[in-house]
C-alpha cells in the first residue's frame, strides 16, 4: 500500500517537466487560438474586439488566402510526386549490393539536415538569372533561363526544385528502411515462377511497399503545408503572392502586420486540415494498404 | 544493410547485359549525386571568388586565385561571433534540457507503475498531432507574459517538451530486463538512481542518436528565433544569416556564400562523422512510429 503511494508520486514528480511544458507551450495554445481567431487584436493593446466569426468570414473572400492555399498544395502535389517516384528508383537501386552503395546513399541524404536558411542563400544564387549556375546548365541543353525567383509564373516552381533537393534524401531512406522489410522468400517464389524484374516489382515490390508509400504520402504532404523557411528567404512569398504560402502568409499576418485575431483563425484552419488528412490516413491505411 | 538477393539470378541475361545495367545504374546514380552535390560545390567556390568573378557570364568554376578574404569580410559584416556563441548555448541547452525531460518520462512510462499512466501516455502521443505553428501566436504571448522575449530563456523552454524522444527512450528502457531493476530496487536504489545509473547508461546508443538529431533539429532552427529574438545581440546564427541577407548591406553572394559555411560547417561536421547512425536512425524511427 505505502509502495504503491510512494511510486505514484514518484511517477507524477517524473512526468511532471514534460507535461507540464507540454501543457503550456502545445495544448493551451489550441485553445487560446481558438480564443483569439474570435477577436481583432494587434498584441499589443489591453483591449481585444470580439468579432464573432468575422475572421473566419474575411478568410473566405480574402483572395491572398485562397492564393496561398492554392500554392500550398500545387507545392505539395508537385514536389511529393516527382520526390516519391525519383525517391524510389533509387531506393529500388540502391538496395542491391553495389559499389559505393554507402556513398552514394549518404551523398543523397545530406541535404536532409543541411540548415534550410543556408539552403535558401546557396540556391538563391544558383537561380540567379544572369549569373546563376542554373543558367549555365539550361543553355547547355538549349534553353533560355526564366527569372525564376522575380518572375510570378516561375517564383514557385523555383521553390520547388529546393523543395525536392532537400527532401529526396529523406524518402528514399524511408523506401529503402521498407524493401528491407519484405521477406526474401517471396522473391525466391517470384523467379521460381518465372517473373521478370518489371513484373516482380509491381505485382510484387510495389503492393507490399505500399505502407511505406502511404506514410511518406501523408508525413510529405503535411510538411509541405508547414513550409516556411525556404520560401521565407528565398522570395518572401513575392513576387506579388506568387510563391507565398499558407505558414509565411499565417507569420506575416500575425508578426508583420499584427493582425493576430486574423492569424489565430488561419493558424486553427490549418491546425483542422493537418487533423483531417491525419485522421484520414489512420482510417484509409487500413483499407488501402496491403500489410 | 541487407545482403543483395535481386542480383544473383543465375542463369539470366549475358555477361554483357549485366555490364551494361550495373553501367547505367551508375550512371544514374551519379547524376543524382551530383544534382545533390553541385549546390554544396557552389557555396564552397563561389565563396572564395573576387568579386568580378562573381560577376561574369558564364560564371566561373573554380577561381584563379582563392580569396580567402571573403571570410574575413563575412565574418566582420555581422556579429557573428556573437551569433556563433547564442547558437551554441542555446542548442545545447536545448539539447540536455530535452533528454533530461524525456528520460525522466520515459523511465516512468516503462518501469513505474501508476493508475493512469495508460491515459497520460496517450495524452502525450496527442501532442505530436498538434503542428508547432498553431502555437506561435500564443506561445509570444505566453512569454510576454514571462518577459522572456529576446532571452534563452525564450528561445530554449518552449522546445524542449518531447514526445519523439520520450517515446524511443520508452522502447529502449522497455526491452531492458526487468530483474536488472527489481534487482536494483532489492539493493535500495531509487527510482532516480535507477534511471541514472541503469536506464540512461543501456540506453547510451539510442541517447547519443537523439543528441545528433536534436542539436541538428534545433541548431537549424529559424522560425522561432526570428520570433523571439528582436536585437542583434541575441540572435541565432541562421536569423543572423537572413538578416545579412535582407539589410542592405554592401555584401556579394561570396560573402554571402562564406557566411552561409560558418552556419553549415558545424552541421556538416557532425553529419558526416555520424551519418550512418543518423540515417539508420532515421529509418528505425519512422518505422516505430
Amino acid at each position: 500500500m505505502r509502495r504503491t503511494r510512494r511510486d505514484a508520486l514518484t511517477f507524477v514528480a517524473f512526468v511532471a517537466p514534460n507535461f507540464l511544458l507540454l501543457a503550456v507551450f502545445t495544448f493551451w495554445p489550441v485553445l487560446y487560438s481558438l480564443y483569439l481567431s474570435f477577436f481583432k487584436w494587434n498584441m499589443i493593446a489591453k483591449r481585444k474586439t470580439f468579432l464573432g466569426l468575422g475572421n473566419y468570414q474575411t478568410m473566405f473572400t480574402d483572395p491572398v488566402f485562397w492564393q496561398v492555399v492554392r500554392n500550398s498544395f500545387a507545392l505539395a502535389g508537385a514536389t511529393v510526386l516527382v520526390t516519391l517516384a525519383i525517391a524510389l528508383l533509387l531506393a529500388v537501386v540502391l538496395n542491391r549490393r553495389i559499389p559505393g552503395r554507402s556513398l552514394y546513399r549518404a551523398v543523397i541524404f545530406s541535404p536532409t539536415f543541411t540548415t534550410s536558411v543556408a539552403v535558401a542563400m546557396v540556391w538563391g544564387w544558383i537561380l540567379e538569372p544572369n549569373y546563376g549556375l542554373l543558367r549555365v546548365i539550361l543553355n547547355w541543353v538549349g534553353l533560355a533561363s526564366p527569372n525564376w525567383l522575380s518572375d510570378v509564373h516561375w517564383s514557385l516552381p523555383g521553390i520547388m526544385i529546393v523543395v525536392i533537393w532537400s527532401g529526396l534524401g529523406y524518402a528514399m531512406v524511408i523506401f529503402l528502411a521498407g524493401l528491407q522489410g519484405i521477406p526474401v522468400e517471396l522473391y525466391d517464389a517470384a523467379r521460381v515462377d518465372g517473373a521478370s524484374a518489371w513484373q516482380t516489382f509491381w505485382k510484387l515490390t510495389f503492393p507490399l511497399l505500399s505502407p511505406t508509400t502511404f506514410f511518406l504520402v501523408v508525413t510529405s504532404v503535411i510538411s509541405a503545408l508547414k513550409a516556411f523557411d525556404v520560401v521565407s528567404i528565398m522570395t518572401d512569398g513575392g513576387p506579388m503572392n506568387s510563391s507565398n504560402v499558407y505558414v509565411l502568409y499565417l507569420y506575416q499576418n500575425a508578426f508583420q502586420w499584427f493582425k493576430a485575431g486574423y492569424a489565430s483563425a488561419l493558424a486553427l484552419v490549418l491546425f483542422v486540415l493537418i487533423m483531417a488528412i491525419t485522421l484520414a490516413q489512420m482510417r484509409l491505411s487500413k483499407r488501402w494498404v496491403h500489410y | 544493410m541487407r545482403d543483395d538477393r535481386h542480383s544473383r539470378e543465375p542463369g539470366r541475361g549475358t555477361t554483357l547485359s549485366k555490364a551494361l545495367t550495373a553501367l547505367l545504374t551508375h550512371l544514374f546514380l551519379v547524376t543524382v549525386c551530383v544534382a545533390i552535390g553541385l549546390p554544396f560545390f557552389w557555396m564552397v567556390t563561389t565563396s572564395i571568388k573576387s568579386p568580378t568573378e562573381v560577376q561574369v557570364f558564364p560564371p566561373v568554376w573554380w577561381p584563379e586565385t582563392p580569396r580567402f578574404q571573403n571570410f574575413v569580410d563575412a565574418w566582420e559584416s555581422a556579429p557573428f561571433g556573437r551569433f556563433y556563441v547564442n547558437s551554441i548555448i542555446v542548442t545545447c541547452s536545448g539539447v540536455v534540457l530535452e533528454i533530461l525531460i524525456a528520460a525522466l518520462s520515459a523511465y516512468a512510462f516503462a518501469r513505474i507503475r501508476f493508475r493512469f499512466r495508460e491515459v497520460l501516455f496517450i495524452v502525450m502521443l496527442a501532442a505530436m498531432m498538434i503542428p508547432g505553428q498553431i502555437a506561435l501566436i500564443p506561445n509570444y504571448v505566453t512569454l510576454k507574459h514571462l518577459g522572456w522575449i529576446n532571452q534563452y530563456a525564450g528561445l530554449v523552454i518552449p522546445h524542449v517538451s518531447s514526445v519523439f524522444a520520450a517515446f524511443l527512450l520508452r522502447q529502449a528502457i522497455l526491452s531492458m530486463p526487468a530483474d536488472l531493476f527489481d534487482a536494483a530496487h532489492m539493493d535500495g536504489l531509487g527510482h532516480l538512481r535507477c534511471m541514472l545509473r541503469i536506464a540512461l547508461p543501456l540506453a547510451r546508443p539510442v541517447v547519443a542518436t537523439l543528441a545528433l538529431y536534436l542539436f541538428i533539429a534545433k541548431w537549424n532552427d529559424y522560425l522561432w528565433p526570428l520570433i523571439v529574438t528582436n536585437t542583434q545581440n541575441m540572435r541565432t546564427l541562421p536569423v543572423g544569416l537572413s538578416m545579412v541577407q535582407k539589410a542592405e548591406y554592401n555584401i556579394g553572394p561570396e560573402h554571402l556564400m562564406a557566411a552561409s559555411l560558418f552556419v553549415l560547417v558545424p552541421v556538416l561536421v557532425v553529419f558526416f562523422t555520424a551519418q550512418k547512425q543518423l540515417i539508420e536512425g532515421i529509418a528505425a524511427g519512422a518505422l516505430k512510429g
